[in-house]
């Protein structure tokens, strides 16, 4: 009844070229932005704002990385968090030896090294595929890992290979509480989401899709595999490796190369898997899915249960039912959470006469 | 289908309720909170359920039995790290605003997390104290004013190993062309002894190898292999959780002495030894607390909580065990810590600020300890504004296969040449974070 696009009528390409063709979701989709670009910083508790929406907002850049490479390209990749810790370890870099360079544009400079190296570790895409590219990919983890703990330099030789990140200045003005931090995260993710969204309804995207669909039929058609696939995982890695730099940066502070280890890997994958591949909205809901669920069970547990159970049964049991929601939302909707929301939305459409 | 999304969605509505009611109950005066950030599940789930049962009771002993410290009762909460950065900090920012004055302190037992949140505590005024591990060079007060890295630091730590060796050796001379492997978890808190270890290697004349387990460490064969091809003389271990009895399985397959294995304080525990089963018999580990249930406070924990069915550990059988009586331990710093502050800011309920004061002021002597009933239990400690770190002695014990037998006295570190490095890094951190440091001469 509310969600009826009855009479909206397109009378120009560029309205009918719109990200949101309907008036409905422009309106909850600037809500939305309204909410959080002034609504959070203003009222948000700490505890949001630091410890659930800074960690989901770079989660979800990091899993939009990877939609591009696995959902809208079609490669397999396990390498994620190797990009992400490419990044970290760049963008701490150009704090340290170049401090010249502004905070901005050391995290751009971050996510273009990790683009290098994932270009460079996206190369046996152009000749193996499917499970053993990811089996490729995965050797660019371990590489990756090794290097930045073996190698001094990369962390300015601290004994424990920690490194801190040095605080945060944009235009003499310190990022330096919660709220900032978060804005500044926001305006980044925010930024990179909306070039996403474009990037893969433009000929890029058109390219990447027709490979992953069918990379034969691609090639016959005229498009250029090595480009293609290359540039697939190099902007796939320019978003891990600004993730990484925002997680050090915006949001623990100081991290070693296991911060981003294989577990990290995998969970991003999961975020990809569960939120629905090939969508840039489905990358933030599969990020939330993994990174909130865990942070509420304690609570709604505790609240169902009080001090009944006895101790250490309760994180047990909040494990239990994690893997057994993923299992439930798999099976549901195996296409990922995207597409729930997609049904829902044709659902509402004809709702509440759906005959 | 149809009929389940409404139902999910009331239930959602439902627990969004729910959650608010949770954080109204605390709200009580005269206690004081106490965020526990436990681990219970995943591969540390060991050594967090002894760490954290211990730490509960004695705080619920103080409790029950003195009516909380000064008659201010403490409260608690625990939220669920699995030792993971991830969880970890989401728990801090959860439980540092609770309570009627917020959280007194942290104590996280992960290096990891105490990394990163280190920061954020200096930043929200919660002291973060780190009992025998997190950033070495925290032991620095001048930089870190809100970390406290009690008893012991894994520099001195490594002194410590390094001079038991030697006595085991007959001299520190006799230390002169020997090789010693350390073998560490390939995390932070693993490598945090390598600088120092390589320093004393030059000093002494003794050859060294580093040699890391990729975490969590239950695979170790390609590692003792590259150990006996070396031929130590001895190996110090820096281990955690299940790669501790993995260790010991591991040498004994590549048929090393176990009694030339020195482990460090958290790779020495019953948890660790118990599952090797033989393969653990004759290896040696530091402590900084032994286990044993002798003690009057862990007898008193037995009669008045236990008895009642107040206590914490489920498996009772775990009490008096090296990591539960750390557990007990670290609550009898935090208690006389907070005892402390509220001998200068009164009886009442503290902020994490005051606490902090009574940490730097924490001044705990044989007479007190003996009050307290843990004689031997724990070291005396004498907390300073420069230094965080009060104690560094460790004692060393050897696992007959049954039980740990403490085979040494209080053996002291090389306090200048911990200091020494604590300074130069503490200093190149304050440099890179912008930190003025703290004038000490000037009290506070």
């Amino acid at each position: 009844m509310l969600y009826r696009e009855a009479g909206q009528f397109k009378t120009s390409y560029r309205a009918d070229q719109r990200i949101f063709p309907i008036l409905q979701d422009r309106v909850v989709v600037g809500a939305l932005l309204l909410v959080a670009f002034v609504a959070v910083p203003l009222w948000g508790s700490e505890y949001l704002v630091s410890a659930l929406l800074i960690p989901w907002l770079i989660l979800s850049l990091a899993t939009l990385g990877l939609n591009i490479l696995t959902g809208y390209a079609g490669q397999f990749s396990l390498g994620t968090a190797g990009f992400m810790a490419v990044g970290a370890f760049a963008a701490y870099g150009f704090q340290l030896r170049t401090p010249a360079v502004p905070l901005l544009l050391a995290f751009v400079l971050s996510g273009v090294c990790a683009a290098g190296v994932g270009a460079v570790f996206g190369l046996p895409s152009l000749r193996i595929k499917g499970m053993y590219l990811a089996v490729a990919t995965l050797a660019s983890q371990f590489f990756i890992e090794w290097l930045l703990t073996r190698v001094g330099w990369f962390t300015n030789y601290s004994s424990s290979g920690v490194i801190n990140a040095q605080p945060m200045v944009i235009a003499g003005l310190a990022i330096n509480t919660p709220p900032r931090r978060y804005l500044l995260v926001l305006a980044v993710v925010a930024t990179l989401a909306l070039a996403a969204k474009n990037l893969v309804r433009g000929r890029a995207g058109r390219a990447w899709m027709a490979v992953r669909d069918m990379d034969v039929a691609a090639e016959v058609i005229g498009i250029p595999m090595l480009r293609t696939k290359l540039s697939a995982f190099a902007v796939s890695s320019f978003y891990c490796g600004v993730a990484g730099a925002l997680w050090v940066f915006a949001h623990v502070g100081s991290v070693d190369p296991q911060a981003f280890d294989l577990t990290r890997s995998l969970q991003v994958l999961t975020m990809v898997i569960i939120g629905g591949l090939g969508s840039v909205l489905g990358s933030f809901l599969g990020a939330g899915f993994i990174v909130l669920l865990p942070l509420f069970l304690p609570s709604v547990l505790s609240a169902v249960f009080g001090t009944a159970l006895r101790p250490g049964l309760l994180p047990n049991i909040e494990s239990f039912i994690f893997g057994a929601l993923i299992i439930f939302f798999l099976i549901v909707e195996p296409q990922g959470l995207a597409r729930l929301w997609q049904v829902t939305k044709e659902k509402l459409r004809l709702w509440p006469f759906p005959h | 289908m149809h009929r389940l999304i409404p139902q999910c969605a009331a239930l959602l509505l439902a627990l969004l309720f729910a959650l608010p009611a949770q954080g109204q109950g605390a709200a009580v005066p005269n206690e004081q909170f106490m965020p526990v950030p436990s681990y219970r599940v995943g591969p540390y789930a060991a050594p967090g359920t002894s760490l954290y049962g211990g730490f509960i009771d004695y705080l619920n002993l103080v409790n029950v039995r003195d009516g909380g410290i000064n008659g201010v009762k403490l409260t608690w909460e625990e939220c669920e790290t699995s030792y993971s950065v991830d969880k970890g900090v989401p728990c801090y920012e959860k439980l540092k605003g609770k309570g009627p004055t917020g959280a007194s302190m942290f104590n996280f037992y992960s290096t990891a997390i105490a990394y990163a949140v280190l920061d954020r505590a200096g930043a929200d005024k919660v002291p973060l104290v780190t009992i025998a591990h997190g950033r070495t060079d925290s032991s620095d007060g001048r930089v870190f004013p809100y970390v406290f890295p009690l008893v012991t630091n894994y520099w001195s730590l490594n002194t410590d190993i390094v001079r038991f060796i030697g006595m085991r050796s007959g001299g520190m001379d006799k230390l002169k062309g020997k090789k010693i492997v350390h073998l560490y978890l390939d995390v932070a808190y693993g490598k945090e002894p390598n600088e120092i270890l390589q320093k004393q290697a030059a000093l002494y004349g003794f050859e060294t190898k580093l040699v890391p387990v990729p975490p969590p460490g239950t695979d170790q064969q390609s590692q003792w292999l590259e150990i006996r091809q070396y031929q130590p003389d001895w190996v110090i271990v820096t281990g955690y959780g299940v790669m501790n009895p993995a260790m010991l399985k591991a040498a004994a397959r590549a048929n090393y002495p176990r009694d030339h294995i020195v482990g460090n304080f958290w790779t020495g525990s019953e948890e660790d030894t118990i599952p090797a089963g033989e393969a653990a018999i004759g290896y040696i580990s530091a402590l900084i607390n032994p286990a044993g249930k002798e003690f009057p406070v862990i007898q008193d924990i037995e009669k008045v909580l236990y008895t009642k069915g107040l206590g914490n550990m489920t498996d009772q059988s775990r009490i008096g065990t090296v990591l539960y009586n750390r557990g007990v331990m670290t609550g009898i710093i935090t208690v006389e810590a907070i005892r402390t502050a509220q001998g200068k800011y009164g009886k009442k309920p503290l902020t994490g600020e005051q606490i902090r004061w009574g940490l730097e002021n924490l001044n705990l002597d044989d007479k007190r300890i003996g009050e307290l009933g843990a004689t031997g239990l724990i070291q005396p400690l004498k907390v300073s504004c420069a230094d965080h770190e009060g104690g560094g002695a460790v004692k060393f014990q050897q696992w007959d296969g049954k039980q740990w037998k403490v085979i040494s006295g209080w053996i002291q570190p090389d306090k200048k040449l911990v200091r020494d490095m604590v300074e130069a890094s503490s200093a190149k951190y304050a440099q890179e974070k912008n930190i003025q440091m703290r004038d000490c001469s000037k009290g506070g």
